[in-house]
């Protein structure tokens, strides 16, 4: 089964880190990551750009309506995702807790994926 | 992850918020601010115990305002609240409190808390010095550093600049729209500002480019406000662009690198795409002003692979519309550099030569003047303009980067 890792955090702390630190998560992430691509278990994976460049489309609307910003106004954004390979809900778990001892803080929605088509410039 | 890091990173990222709202209910800037300190103390404490709260921005306005109130209930004008040894424990009551404070006050709140830095009777310095130390929470010592000034000076220009806030009249209604617009316009000013008192540094190295970061965030936590503000996109964008070329600005003595001959390889690509992004949202608004317009100019730079790829021709019709919504010396002879490119040096040279007197005193004029009457072949000319650009210069890599050309001749 593929679950999608959606990662919610506070962006405002995100972006209060030093380049230092977030360069320190990404290094502690990429370790995680290669573990995850030896054993054939990670898809793709997206870092967002801050939800101020985020433009929403609200589809209730004729013609539909264009939003700046993101979706929702959350305490929490939605920051990436990963896409995993995991044979039950507690081995995505795993992988999301191992995740998550790389980048504490905020919370990762486990979601199963219902359909995938994989980038199709990629084949 | 509960360890000091995140803790001061929330910290930092609550205290715009979180001042802005202790302000709006104290009323008083000295108070908000020893409100802050005194909840971000008992944060350190208590979330190590029990980890961070739900909303740490609502959890230190509760408790700085808890803190607060002691002093000021004499004046009958505060209802009791729960104590925070209730709030921090129960997490109910956090989502509760959280609740309670409504999320749209936050936005004239921060505003508000701006705003009051840019106060007219303030020089753009002292402006600069009490938003990085009100709104960011920098400390004295970071911002006497950042601005090459003994940390006595800084702290005595600090508070001069506090006194003066404090008995000034603070608009506490909610603004009307026209007053909000006015209001971003001149906060958006002063933070741009800010950005250029980094910019202006002499590389990485130096702590005076961290200014710059800090204006980036000041504007994206107010653009995540105000969110459909093209001109806040476009100051955000034209921050984020040059910041990305930071890294290839300077040589390893700290000398200058110009464009042409940076690096390209050595840009933030991230802080690009970001700056990109929020041009392409900007113009989709259609109501161009002059952020957006040098985010623009900014953004041709920025996707240009090679000097030679830059789409000069418009960066030059930039420039006129720049010239046209602000016109200034300064921005002529920026359009200048533009012409020079896509028509030649004697047209440049044509464009700023009814500028001397207004630049006589520019270092940046008699720079490109020297380097116009150098490519048409005027070498003494030339190298009278370069003498008075070096004798200009602010730094000594602007001084090295003129002598470097005059070597040349």
């Amino acid at each position: 089964m593929q679950y999608a890792i959606l990662c919610y955090n506070s962006e405002a702390t995100i972006s209060a880190w030093t380049k230092e630190e977030d360069d320190a998560c990404m290094t502690r992430l990429a370790v995680v990551q290669d573990s995850l691509i030896q054993r054939g278990k990670l898809g793709p994976v997206a870092r967002l750009l801050p939800t101020t460049t985020a433009t929403t489309l609200r589809k209730d609307h004729e013609p539909p309506l264009v939003i700046d910003g993101p979706f929702a106004e959350t305490k929490e954004q939605l920051l990436g995702f990963y896409v995993v390979d995991a044979e039950s809900l507690d081995e995505a778990l795993d992988i999301a807790r191992d995740l998550g001892r790389a980048n504490p803080g905020g919370s990762y929605e486990i979601r199963p994926i219902g359909l995938y088509h994989p980038d199709p410039r990629r084949p | 992850m509960t360890d000091i890091a995140w803790i001061e990173a929330a910290l930092t990222a609550a205290r715009p918020r979180a001042v802005s709202a202790l302000l709006r209910y104290f009323r008083d800037l000295d108070i908000a601010e020893e409100a802050f300190q005194e909840a971000s103390l008992k944060a350190l404490t208590k979330w190590m115990e029990n980890g961070p709260p739900r909303d740490p921005t609502a959890w230190l306005i509760f408790v700085g305002r808890n803190a607060a109130i002691d002093g000021v209930r004499r004046q009958g004008k505060f209802t009791d609240l729960p104590d925070e040894e209730a709030l921090s424990d129960d997490s109910d009551a956090e989502a509760e409190m959280a609740d309670r404070l409504d999320s749209a006050d936050y936005r004239d709140d921060i505003l508000r808390l701006l705003f009051i830095c840019c106060h007219p009777d303030l020089p753009n310095t002292q402006q600069i010095a009490l938003a990085l130390r009100i709104v960011s929470g920098l400390t004295v010592g970071q911002i006497s550093r950042a601005f090459l000034v003994s940390e006595a000076a800084m702290e005595q220009r600090i508070t001069r600049a506090k006194r003066r806030v404090a008995n000034a009249d603070v608009p506490f209604e909610t603004p009307n729209a026209v007053d909000r617009a006015e209001r971003l316009g001149i906060v958006a000013t002063m933070l741009y500002l800010i950005f250029n008192e980094g910019y202006s540094a002499a590389g990485e190295q130096d702590g005076r480019a961290a200014l710059c970061d800090e204006a980036i965030r000041l504007a994206r936590l107010l653009l995540g406000l105000f969110q459909a503000e093209p001109e806040l996109m476009g100051l955000m964008a034209l921050m984020l662009l040059q910041r990305a070329r930071m890294p290839a600005r300077f040589d390893a003595l700290g000398n200058v690198i110009l464009l042409d001959e940076q690096d390209r390889s050595q840009w933030d690509r991230k802080m690009i795409a970001e700056g990109l992004a929020l041009v392409d949202k900007a113009m989709r608004h259609r109501t161009p002003g002059p952020y957006q317009v040098q985010a623009a100019i900014a953004a041709l730079h920025a996707r240009a692979s090679t000097p030679a790829a830059t789409d000069w021709p418009q960066i030059d019709l930039l420039y006129a519309t720049l010239e046209q919504m602000q016109p200034s010396p300064v921005v002529t002879l920026n359009r200048a550099v533009a012409a020079a490119k896509v028509s030649g040096p004697a047209t440049a040279l044509a464009m700023i030569e009814p500028l001397g007197a207004e630049l006589s005193g520019y270092f940046y004029f008699f720079g490109l003047k020297g380097n116009l009457l150098k490519q048409l072949g005027r070498k003494g000319e030339a190298r009278v303009a370069f003498d008075r650009a070096i004798a200009l210069a602010g730094s000594t890599a602007e001084a090295a980067h003129i002598r470097s050309q005059l070597d040349q001749l």
